[in-house]
């Protein structure tokens, strides 16, 4: 990766709506410079998409979140990856890592309602052969994600004119 | 004599009121102006250092320092000027923690002016110097500098203001209001004039972190100018910390042992908690000084960029975070085109005459803001601008 596509991803990871040609006006570059970088990039699957930060909390759509730690039994060869594919294929889920530490995989879900996260974690991830156990942990309030913090607005608090 | 006069003393109040006050207070009317007027970066203090000055408080260290500042602190700077710049400073006696770059520079010349000694004084620049030289019963002279030297320092300018009582040179680079740096070539070739002439030398480099081409270089680095310069530098614009009041000052045994006499009984020591919060800038906060560069850099570029798109004649500045305009087209004075501008399109924009007189004409333009911010002000002065010109050949 060069120091371009450094800097275009350091942009886009803040804000991915900056046009090609801004980004070319603020990094001192071409626009087809940034457009073959972001092409590059995409291609090589560096960029796996552009999302939006959505604060569900302050719509009237009902939605929660869970973290689910999983332990798992790694099958031969396959290690974790067979098992984590199981699980990330569902669409509720929303990501999956495996983790170093007490458990294994930390499944990320998107409900409805905690009824409809519940019966995900009892009726289809429990039940999977290699799940040995699972803790669920519900997401009550969003401070901070992905670097934004969601609870305070930025505010300019210093002195209108300063020498 | 009126009573006032008695009241009062002479010096203090013959001071000019800065050109900035006045505007300031016409923008404060103003409820819904947008500034670009700001002299500090828009960045909170690095959480980290912040966490540092509140764990100094938790801890109990409340406490005076010595006067020339914590050991510690002294240290990290010396080893700082050392990687930077390759200058070798002794912590003891070659360095002194100031309330801000402010009070080095304010001390500085208390303690090395006698009566009528003249302080050579590159305009634009920060609007301190002027009135601290008379304060300390200095003759401020006054070196206009040029756009197209782009506000840099040349030796034939400087050759021309020397007198016999010429004493110290101020160096602000680099420069608040103008944005300029001096290279090193730039300041090698004004070296050999500040030896063979005996003078000192006043290094504003507030904003040396803050260099967008190559990095910056002081001139106490070049032979011959360590023992002759006193280099002024500080927390408040590499690492965000305006309001800690953290500077500091390099220089000779015997100049600074002057300075931290007068420090000691005006001020005791710069503030502790901010102290303790220096020294963890100094040890871990290269990436957030590199972050913010960077930062500065992109929306450096964007302003140019605008600035183009709007016709407005202005050098690529390669330092701080400003630029600095051109305006003489429009025949207007620098605080009348201000004035009307935070009148009709209301954006705060600082004259720049509120740096100097050869600020006339001129702009200056802060950076110090988010991308958003300054392309919904750049988008108001550019319908100014414009309508001025629809204006201007209506008359013709």
């Amino acid at each position: 990766m060069n120091m371009l596509e450094e800097k275009v991803l350091g942009i886009i990871e803040k804000n991915s709506r900056v046009s090609t040609r801004e980004m070319a006006v603020v990094l001192g570059t071409e626009e087809i410079d940034v457009i073959n970088a972001l092409q590059n990039m995409e291609d090589a699957g560096i960029i796996c998409g552009y999302h939006t930060m959505i604060d569900w909390d302050k719509t009237d759509i009902d939605k929660v979140t869970a973290l689910i730690e999983v332990r798992v039994t790694p099958q031969r060869g396959k290690g974790f990856d067979d098992i984590a594919e199981r699980i990330y294929k569902y669409p509720e889920v929303n990501s999956v890592y495996l983790i170093s530490g007490g458990y294994d995989l930390l499944v990320t879900l998107e409900g409805k309602s905690l009824k409809e996260v519940s019966r995900f974690v009892s009726s289809k991830l429990s039940t999977l052969d290699t799940v040995i156990s699972t803790a669920t942990h519900f997401i009550l309030k969003k401070y901070k994600d992905h670097g934004t913090i969601m609870t305070r607005k930025y505010e300019d608090q210093r002195e209108i004119i300063t020498p | 004599m009126s009573k006032q006069e008695k009241l009062l003393a002479e010096k203090t109040v013959g001071l000019k009121p800065s050109g900035i006050r006045r505007f300031f207070d016409l923008v404060s009317e103003m409820k819904d102006a947008i500034s670009l007027g700001v002299g500090e970066p828009d960045f909170d203090t690095p959480w980290h250092i912040r966490d540092e000055g509140i764990y100094s408080l938790e801890k109990g260290r409340t406490f005076y320092t010595s006067n020339s500042g914590l050991k510690e602190l002294r240290e990290e700077i010396a080893a700082y000027m050392k990687r930077t710049q390759g200058i070798t400073y002794d912590p003891i006696g070659e360095i002194l923690i100031t309330v801000g770059g402010s009070e080095a520079i304010d001390l500085m010349f208390r303690a090395m002016i006698n009566e009528g000694d003249e302080v050579l004084i590159p305009q634009p620049s920060y609007v301190s110097y002027e009135p601290c030289t008379i304060l300390a019963d200095g003759k401020p002279v006054i070196i206009p500098l040029k756009n197209e030297n782009e506000f840099r320092l040349k030796p034939e300018e400087l050759r021309a203001a020397i007198t016999p009582r010429s004493k110290i040179l101020v160096l602000p680079y680099p420069n608040n209001p103008t944005g300029a740096v001096m290279e090193k070539e730039d300041l090698e070739a004004i070296a050999d004039i500040i030896i063979e002439n005996d003078l000192y030398v006043l290094s504003d480099e507030i904003y040396g972190e803050l260099t967008y081409s190559g990095s910056h270089v002081s001139i106490a680095s070049l032979p011959g100018m360590k023992e002759r310069t006193v280099l002024v530098n500080g927390f408040s614009k590499a690492y965000a910390m305006t309001g800690w009041r953290m500077g500091y000052a390099c220089g000779p045994k015997e100049i600074l042992a002057q300075m931290t006499k007068i420090h000691q009984y005006a001020i005791m020591c710069a503030p502790t908690t901010s102290q303790y919060a220096a020294i963890e800038a100094l040890r871990n906060g290269d990436d957030d000084v590199a972050q913010m560069r960077e930062s500065y850099n992109q929306r450096r570029r964007f302003v140019m960029h605008k600035l183009e798109g709007m016709g407005l004649p202005c050098f690529e500045p390669q330092g701080a975070f400003y630029v600095f305009p051109c305006i003489k087209e429009f025949g207007m004075s620098s605080e009348d085109f201000a004035e009307q501008l935070l009148k009709e399109e209301k954006v705060a924009i600082v004259p720049g005459t509120a740096f100097g007189d050869s600020g006339e004409g001129y702009l200056r333009i802060s950076y110090a803001y988010s991308i958003e911010n300054l392309r919904e002000a750049l988008g108001r002065l550019s319908k100014f601008v414009k309508k001025l010109r629809e204006n201007n050949s209506g008359k013709k």
